[in-house]
């Protein structure tokens, strides 16, 4: 690291003797970028005062302003490839920005917009009679519980046994097969897991059935592929060692299974399957196709239309009451509630993995 | 995972234990289950879209026929998702760089996480915040883009008042599959051998160079896989779309008009509640070929991703 680090004249350090080219040419100085950014925030906030431009704007000329000088400078000084890769830098950085704008509005939104009715009374009544203002979405919570906790019930067994089976037994093409259209089925639009659900409803228990537990199997549908591909993962980085010793000490495989490869993975699989509950916490489509929507609490999944959070929500905001604000508030608190619940579900496995996972090997 | 093969073979040797031959029952079993579940899908789908196949074509709503009533979906379904992936798939990949390759480690580790927590935020929020936010604040630049460029047929307009369009459908679906783009490209750029770019590093690259010879290279099929699986969400997502984009059917490339063509997903979503009959049936034929276009997508998708783990195994 011979090169000179202070702002070099170009005649002293980079300009050799008889016009021959240099092997060495200069540096930036250590606060060029955060210099030019600098300059180039105060013209564009001049060009923005003169023109009249808004907050927007201001930023978008700040960064080509920015791109357009550090490369510059350092094409003078540094040369055509250190600019480009600056130039480039500048870019990264900028898109980065650029998408993490509409990301930090979305959560900012929902939480100014979602605290006003953020109350007690949301949380303990349901809507049954109310018109204009109160109400709440005790039912619609309810509900998502119910539906969630039934999908989870049937999803993790299944899911998990099929894992085990990828994982410990199969070895063939139904096992190749298996893999494939799992992976398929990570895809399914949830519409359409809401409209099977729907016909297979329709065609046993007659045309129409619209109950919770028809939520919970479109629910099922598009959790089981995510708790199979995140049980598999975790299975298969059980170390073979473990199920060796166990085979050797004469224990059977179904044993072996269940006493000593589930409990090494146990923390992984729970991250997993915590993930899968927090996907479909929140869907709206397949619960609205398949569970419909009420006023009042419903805690039979067997019978009758249930409220859930998300279709609660919808609902609110597509058919509000009379007096629009109260019903719009009240989506807004839904979609927070819901959220919330996402990230707690989020921030549950994330510990979990953190807390009980074995130590990485390397 | 060979050595459990064996370890398997050796017990079944020994003696062959009921227990034994039941779990494997019961774990083949829901595996097999799962294939059912697939194709019963497809199956009750078709068995209930069928008296639609069937219907004269004056009982299919807008009495034109089911072609004519799927088509323009299709059409609306496909130009929100591409136009969704042509903007969110170059940005996916600058952030994808962004984080692995930019930003301070400490830093990128925590953006990594906030990443999979977007990829999670349920899709009726998206909705509700294009709706409140987002389309107020496209009307702007739709006009400015109707008055400057309006001689290309995209932008013909006339603008819309309410801005939700079909270009803030397209800007907040790009929103919600950034993350998960940004998620499968990141996991793979992640995975770029240390030992390239260093040597790349070694010789003088500069960081670009770098990029461009050791981790595009090595992240270029996991792009192009990452796309497809956002594709697949796109083509699926309904309540965003319900919600923002004010739909009135037809067949346009006219993206910020006030009159723009529906998605599936989205008029399932909108009509379902209050239809009966062959508008039912009508609806579920709709949702069986959104069924099969994303079917085709992600088996693009996953055909890209396991050639790739076939040929970095082999390396």
């Amino acid at each position: 690291m011979s090169t000179t680090t202070s702002p070099p004249t170009p005649t002293e350090s980079v300009e050799p003797p008889n016009g021959t080219k240099s092997l060495v040419r200069g540096t930036l100085p250590r606060w060029a970028s955060w210099g030019v950014l600098g300059a180039a925030a105060v013209l564009a906030a001049l060009i923005a005062r003169l023109l009249g431009f808004g907050v927007a704007p201001f930023v978008l000329l700040t960064a080509v302003l920015y791109a357009v000088g550090i490369s510059g400078w350092s094409r003078w000084i540094e040369g055509g490839r250190k600019a480009t890769d600056r130039a480039f830098t500048a870019v990264v950085t900028s898109a980065f920005l650029l998408a993490l704008t509409p990301l930090v509005s979305v959560v900012v939104t929902v939480i100014s917009k979602g605290l006003d009715r953020f109350d007690g009374r949301f949380f303990t009544y349901s809507m049954r009679g109310v018109v204009g203002d109160g109400g709440g979405a005790y039912h619609a919570i309810m509900g998502t519980l119910i539906t969630s906790g039934l999908a989870t019930l049937m999803s993790v067994p299944i899911g998990l046994a099929t894992a085990i089976y990828l994982v410990e037994y199969g070895h063939g093409r139904l096992a190749r097969a298996i893999t494939f259209f799992v992976d398929v089925m990570t895809g399914i639009p949830s519409i359409v897991a809401g409209l099977f659900a729907y016909a297979l409803f329709a065609l046993v228990f007659g045309p129409g059935t619209v109950n919770g537990f028809a939520g919970a199997v479109a629910l099922s549908v598009l959790m089981i592929p995510i708790v199979v591909r995140s049980s598999e993962e975790m299975l298969k980085i059980v170390p073979d060692d473990l199920r060796e010793a166990a085979f050797a000490l004469g224990t059977p495989k179904w044993k072996v299974v269940l006493r000593v490869v589930l409990p090494t993975a146990v923390a992984g699989i729970s991250t997993g399957v915590t993930l899968a509950i927090a996907r479909v916490v929140g869907e709206t489509a397949p619960l609205l196709i398949a569970t419909g929507a009420t006023g009042s609490t419903n805690l039979n999944p067997f019978s009758g239309q249930m409220a859930t959070l998300s279709v609660f929500s919808y609902y609110e905001y597509a058919s509000p009451g009379v007096p629009i604000d109260p019903s719009l508030d009240r989506a807004w608190t839904a979609a927070l509630t819901l959220m919330l619940i996402v990230m707690v579900l989020n921030l549950v496995a994330r510990s979990i993995s953190l807390l009980f996972a074995p130590k990485a090997g390397r | 995972m060979s050595n459990t093969g064996q370890g398997a073979a050796t017990a079944r040797r020994v003696r062959k234990r009921p227990a034994d031959q039941a779990f494997r029952g019961i774990t083949t079993g829901a595996g097999v289950l799962i294939l059912v579940v697939l194709a019963g899908v497809a199956a009750f789908l078709l068995i209930e879209a069928w008296p639609s196949f069937v219907a004269p074509a004056e009982e299919i709503p807008g009495e034109g026929g089911l072609v004519l009533y799927i088509w323009p979906l299709v059409f609306g379904t496909l130009l929100a998702s591409v136009l969704a992936l042509v903007i969110a798939a170059p940005l996916a990949v600058l952030i994808a760089l962004f984080i692995t390759h930019y930003a301070p480690r400490k830093l990128a580790q925590f953006l990594g996480y906030v990443v999979d927590l977007l990829a999670a935020v349920p899709s009726i929020i998206y909705g509700l915040w294009g709706f409140t936010v987002l389309a107020p604040a496209t009307r702007g630049p739709a006009e400015w883009l109707h008055e400057y460029l309006g001689f290309i047929p995209l932008f013909a307009g006339p603008p819309s008042t309410t801005g939700r369009t079909m270009l803030t459908t397209a800007l907040v679906l790009a929103v919600m599959i950034l993350p998960i783009v940004t998620a499968v490209i990141r996991e793979a750029f992640l995975q770029t051998p240390k030992l390239h770019e260093e040597a790349s590093l070694a010789l003088g690259a500069t960081r670009l160079e770098m990029i461009r010879m050791a981790v595009l290279p090595f992240g270029s099929s996991s792009i192009i896989s990452g796309s497809m699986l956002g594709l697949g969400r796109a083509l699926g997502e309904t309540m965003a779309v319900a919600i923002v984009l004010s739909a009135s059917g037809g067949v346009t490339f006219n993206l910020i008009s006030s009159g723009n063509p529906a998605t599936i997903a989205a008029n399932i979503a909108l009509e379902f509640p209050e239809s009966s009959g062959v508008a039912i049936d009508t609806l579920i034929a709709s949702g069986l070929v959104l069924f099969a276009i994303t079917l085709v997508v992600n088996m693009i998708a996953r055909a890209v991703i396991n050639r790739r783990t076939d040929f970095s195994g082999a390396s």
